[in-house]
């Protein structure tokens, strides 16, 4: 008799219908307008295969053993509170003093808060769908319609189709927002989340937000389609730092853009540690004469993490300035991509565009790639892009332990040590810290 | 009782390449002995050798250090049990400041007593080494700065002189400490010695050239050629192959191979 092996099917795609979008937005009792422009998205979405091997993009990041039979299933509030959220997470990162806490729990609003302050200043800082309701022209304007848009790819479109939950702030023109706004969202249970963030600021404005992402451990996958827009005005100022710890059952396929106005001033600040897999784009476009922008991003992989970060610093006006520096580490048998992008047209003269990704390969099994690129059509320029790779240095070991500090935190000094030059560039001491205390688990762990 | 470092018939490869072919020494806390020869002729292998160093084999022989089998020991324990190698090359680690790498050093010592230490406090340590600094003569700013990262010549080898005053080592092995630097710079590195050598320190001075012993005294003076120490003698030993050159080691000793 011959034994018929069967593999049991493994769906190369969510099952999501035009049904699931039309009950989402009927659950969520949103405005015409905003289911309309979903179910636009989704028709994108439809049209669009799942991005493969065949693209460019994705050639080094296989996500097809994701089981979307059950990572898609939508998040759902299950009665989850504040409570559930780790404390760690909880800590304001920035000052003393927030300006605003808004705490999504499976994708649900549980705690929000804004300083009076603020609201007599005018700033809205508040969750997406209700900002959708009471905010309609400013959201409607802005949303999925500068910085990400449902055509940048199937996981954008998707996202745009069936997001589930948001942040919304908006600054207006002048307004200085000297306290921190910190926004966490957290899942409790396995499944799909789909969030977004929003951020407005009006010429001239300023303000400083954290965005935490993290979830208890899983049972099974879950994934996370998520948009991050920023749109930074003329002569506005934002500082930006996101910090992700998913949980290690989860997929993260994420679009994040910026657009940066004239004279205005983009600090981007990228924290990857969590997650299964993460295919995260990253895009500063500097759209305006003198704007500046900079990214600096750190991760950290470990067991069977995947992370794929993809940048790019667009220069669309002359007299803009980029800087870029990722640094990462790989360890186990983990796998990490940077592959960064510095463009500018032909008549965009005068710009400094800088791109550096540093690797530190932890072990043998471990495989980092670094893929700088520069498309620069203008001649006046100052560009400079570089990837390097290396492991831990064993004279400085020895050094280190001839002074008698033990091999193990020899080896944890000098990891520190490489990370070192991007922590300095974080200007909040406690997001040093607790980016410090998450590589201190890893590399012990 | 006075520690002691006891070099018996040691034998080192590297990369199976035997360097050392047969060393005999002893020192002993509170002496000062230099070791001479020519470049390439053992000396700085046997620094390492003793500092254990990974890439440095031990084929043969014996190393006891204050009664305990040094050659059973990693690195950080043969520095924990009070050995002190001043490098010829410090090693720069950028990302490192020398006050953290420092205060680490004192914790792993606190820590290897007692596993329940919660090491130096800020406030003592930042005492403890303004006041090295200070008997160094060297500027507080130092401390901030990325261990050896960008540091001058003589700025490397005071910040050696520095670590091995908080460490406060049974024995110090100095590696051409006097090497690459200009006289003034020499003066200060060995001030810096001679103000930590007294009864409870033992030194063995490496070096290709006398001029450190101006400065630093040693009572013994041994020459190294082709991985062995070949000549014994007083401080006239050293003003001899001042005078004379390593011509007549080389003619004496040079293996008739």
């Amino acid at each position: 008799m011959v034994a018929v092996r069967r593999r049991a099917a493994r769906s190369a795609a969510p099952s999501y219908t035009q049904a699931d979008v039309e009950a989402l937005s009927a659950a969520n009792n949103e405005p015409n307008w905003l289911r309309e422009s979903r179910l636009m998205a989704w028709e994108l979405y439809e049209d669009m295969p799942m991005p493969g091997f065949k693209d460019e993009e994705w050639r080094r990041t296989d996500y097809r053993h994701i089981r979307w039979e059950e990572a898609e299933k939508l998040v759902s509030p299950n009665g989850a509170s504040v409570d559930s959220v780790p404390a760690a997470t909880l800590e304001p990162l920035i000052g003393e003093k927030q300006g605003g806490l808004l705490i999504f729990v499976d994708g649900k609003v549980v705690r929000y808060e804004i300083s009076e302050e603020l609201t007599r200043a005018g700033v809205i800082f508040t969750d997406l769908l209700t900002a959708a309701r009471e905010h309609e022209d400013l959201v409607r304007a802005n949303l999925m319609t500068k910085a990400v848009k449902p055509t940048d790819g199937k996981f954008a479109a998707l996202h745009a189709a069936l997001w589930t939950h948001g942040v919304f702030l908006h600054v207006p023109r002048g307004k200085v927002v000297e306290l921190p706004l910190h926004v966490i969202m957290y899942n409790t249970h396995d499944g799909a989340s789909l969030g977004h963030s929003l951020v407005v600021l009006d010429e001239n404005s300023q303000a400083t937000i954290l965005v935490d992402y993290a979830s208890a451990d899983g049972s099974t996958h879950s994934v996370y389609i998520g948009a991050t827009e920023l749109l930074v005005g003329d002569a506005a100022n934002l500082r930006y730092v996101s910090l992700q710890n998913w949980n290690r059952q989860t997929f993260e396929f994420s679009h994040q853009r910026a657009r940066v106005g004239q004279n205005a001033n983009l600090d981007w600040i990228v924290g990857t540690m969590g997650s299964q897999l993460a295919k995260m784009y990253l895009e500063i476009e500097l759209d305006g004469k003198g704007a500046n922008g900079r990214m600096s991003g750190m991760f950290f992989a470990d067991h069977d993490q995947l992370f794929d970060h993809d940048t790019q610093q667009n220069h669309n006006a002359p007299l803009t300035t980029s800087d870029l520096l990722f640094k990462g580490a790989a360890k186990d048998h983990s796998r990490t991509v940077w592959q960064g992008m510095i463009k500018s047209m032909p008549q965009m003269q005068k710009i400094n565009g800088f791109q550096a990704s540093r690797n530190l390969v932890l072990s043998k099994d471990a495989r980092m790639d670094g893929i700088p690129g520069l498309e620069i059509e203008a001649d006046d320029v100052a560009c400079s892009h570089a990837a390097t790779f290396g492991t831990l240095d064993a004279d400085q070991v020895y050094y280190l332990m001839s002074r008698g500090i033990p091999r193990s935190d020899a080896e944890l000094m000098l990891s520190e040590g490489f990370f070192d030059e991007l922590l300095q560039r974080i200007p909040f001491e406690r997001v040093r810290d607790r980016l410090r205390d998450a590589l201190d688990a890893k590399i012990v762990g | 009782m006075v520690a002691a470092l006891e070099i018996r018939n040691l034998h080192v490869s590297v990369e199976d390449k035997p360097i050392l072919r047969g060393v005999n020494l002893t020192i002993k806390q509170g002496e000062v002995h230099a070791l001479m020869g020519p470049n390439g002729s053992g000396k700085s292998t046997l620094a390492h050798a003793l500092m254990g160093h990974p890439a440095y084999h031990v084929t043969a022989g014996q190393v006891i250090f204050d009664g305990e089998d040094l050659l059973e020991m990693e690195a950080d324990e043969r520095s924990r049990a009070g050995l002190f190698l001043a490098f010829q090359y410090p090693v720069s680690i950028p990302g490192v400041t020398l006050a953290n790498f420092l205060r680490q050093t004192i914790n792993a010592r606190m820590k290897a007593k007692d596993p329940e230490s919660k090491g130096i406090s800020i406030p003592q340590y930042t005492r403890l080494l303004k006041s090295k600094m200070d008997y160094l003569g060297m500027d507080h700013s130092f401390a901030g700065r990325y261990l050896n990262e960008g540091f001058s010549g003589g700025e490397k080898k005071r910040a050696e002189i520095l670590q091995m005053a908080t460490l406060e080592p049974k024995l110090a092995i100095l590696d051409e400490t006097d090497s690459g630097l200009d006289i003034d710079a020499l003066r200060i590195v060995a001030e810096g010695v001679n103000r930590l050598s007294g009864p409870n320190l033992g030194a063995l001075v490496i070096t290709h050239y006398q001029r450190i012993l101006n400065y630093i005294k040693p009572e013994f003076v041994h020459v190294m050629f082709e991985g062995q120490i070949v000549e014994h003698g007083g401080p006239e030993l050293a003003l001899h192959l001042e005078e004379q050159g390593y011509d007549w080691i080389r003619e004496k000793y040079s293996a008739a191979e």
